[in-house]
């Protein structure tokens, strides 16, 4: 794989994580708690929506320096692809369930990706470190949201708290693979350009210990992390709950293919 | 204004006059401000015979972006320059810091909390995950006994927030 091949890897990656997070908290439109909330989730959901765009416009720029000049377009990318040639985190492919669930999810995501947009602003590549210091400032938002809830419902009542600890113990064992670094990465690190994600475990799970300490959650302890030894969202092998949901997000595309509003 | 920009357009229309035309595009959703005033206007240059406007998009997901680039073309359009260009710079990242202190005013007077100084919102305890609640006066009665009801209001640049005072709730434009 030469690097610009592996640069167009690293970015789907980025995009992918992204843009499967937005469609995720785009089906609360309408079936949110209360109105606020409804509105909320999915202004994040917009914010990721938004960021995927840059990462996708940059990889399909970096496909047509490979690709004889034909790089895909963001639809493209978004809509014409099955679930195999997604490269997002099986963190964010899983499904909503209840809120916390929901927040349990954002909240891991959130802590891991805003240290990690922080690594990229000093990508040697200069435009991950823009798209990146662009993100960031949105992405600090929703740490300091999701873990808000993260406490409300933790240390809220009786049930609040029985269900955030349900959530965060399913949700546990996806996410060792947001620090899993495999060839591609380590190339890229190697060259100045991704950030090693591997050094993002002790600072996530300080953050992760210090949040849930105050919301009287219990860390989970001793569960095999999905997508271990190279095989998992990021190589594209994913769970089960990609496929209904690639089929909801790209029906239109496909039945229409090229369609523009 | 507009009959000495199409009286120009034999010759380049300078800068300055391309600028009073910018500045009087309204914000989309925040029609009481225009977006030169806003701060995603970055730059208006001549490039060799094309005119080059640089616009920064406020946050990366805003539905506004797309319209405020539209309008950006139809004011040129309407000023008589033909074949302008309309580029996006996302470095330096825009900042609600970039918003001309009089159009704050505005925003208070329409009823919509005006953005604080960034650094007072940007000083996180453990972790960095924790905010401090920023102080936000009532744009109505100027009572600081305000409370936030959401992290996110009517569009993607605000948070809902309550007077405890004279009980209305309000938008609030987010340090950014």
């Amino acid at each position: 794989m030469n690097d610009q091949r592996t640069l167009f890897d690293y970015l789907l990656r980025r995009a992918d994580s992204d843009l499967v997070l937005a469609q995720r908290l785009g089906e609360w439109v309408g079936h949110g708690p209360v109105l606020e909330e409804d509105i909320a989730t999915t202004n994040v959901g917009l914010d990721l929506l938004g960021q995927s765009r840059l990462w996708f416009a940059y990889a399909g720029e970096v496909e047509a320096g490979f690709n004889n000049g034909a790089g895909r377009s963001e639809d493209q990318l978004a809509f014409l692809r099955d679930a195999a040639e997604f490269r997002n985190l099986m963190l964010v492919e899983q499904p909503n369930g209840d809120y916390a669930v929901t927040m349990a999810r954002q909240f891991y995501f959130d802590v891991w990706h805003e240290l990690s947009l922080r690594g990229l602003t000093a990508s040697a590549d200069a435009r991950i470190a823009e798209i990146a210091a662009k993100a960031l400032k949105e992405v600090r938002y929703h740490t300091e949201r999701s873990a808000d809830w993260v406490i409300r419902l933790g240390d809220g009542t009786e049930e609040s708290h029985r269900r955030m600890q349900a959530a965060v113990d399913d949700l546990w064992m996806y996410t060792g693979e947001m620090f899993e670094v495999d060839a591609i990465e380590l190339a890229l690190i190697d060259a100045g350009v991704a950030c090693d994600a591997g050094t993002l475990a002790a600072p996530w799970r300080q953050r992760v210990d210090a949040i849930f300490s105050e919301a009287t959650l219990t860390v989970p302890a001793g569960v095999w992390m999905q997508g271990s030894g190279g095989r998992g969202g990021k190589q594209g092998v994913h769970t089960e709950h990609i496929g209904p949901m690639l089929a909801q997000m790209q029906w239109l595309q496909r039945a229409y293919p090229g369609a523009q509003w | 204004m507009v009959n000495a920009i199409r009286g120009a357009t034999e010759t380049r229309p300078a800068i300055d006059v391309i600028w009073a035309a910018l500045a009087a595009i309204p914000d989309p959703e925040i029609p009481v401000i225009s977006l030169v005033e806003l701060g995603v206007v970055r730059d208006v240059v001549w490039r060799d015979d094309q005119l080059v406007v640089t616009l920064t998009p406020t946050y990366s997901g805003c539905p506004a972006t797309e319209v405020i680039a539209a309008d950006v073309a139809a004011a040129l359009a309407g000023a008589g320059i033909v074949g302008a260009r309309i580029e996006t710079r996302l470095s330096p990242p825009w900042t609600t810091d970039w918003i001309a202190p009089a159009a704050k005013t505005r925003l208070a007077e329409y009823g919509i909390a005006p953005p604080g100084v960034r650094a007072a919102v940007q000083a996180i305890d453990i972790g960095g995950l924790r905010r401090r609640e920023p102080l936000v006066p009532c744009p109505r009665c100027g009572s600081t006994r305000t409370r936030e009801l959401s992290r996110f209001g009517s569009t993607p640049c605000k948070a809902q927030h309550r007077c405890e005072d004279c009980l209305e709730p309000f938008d609030y434009f987010k340090p950014h």
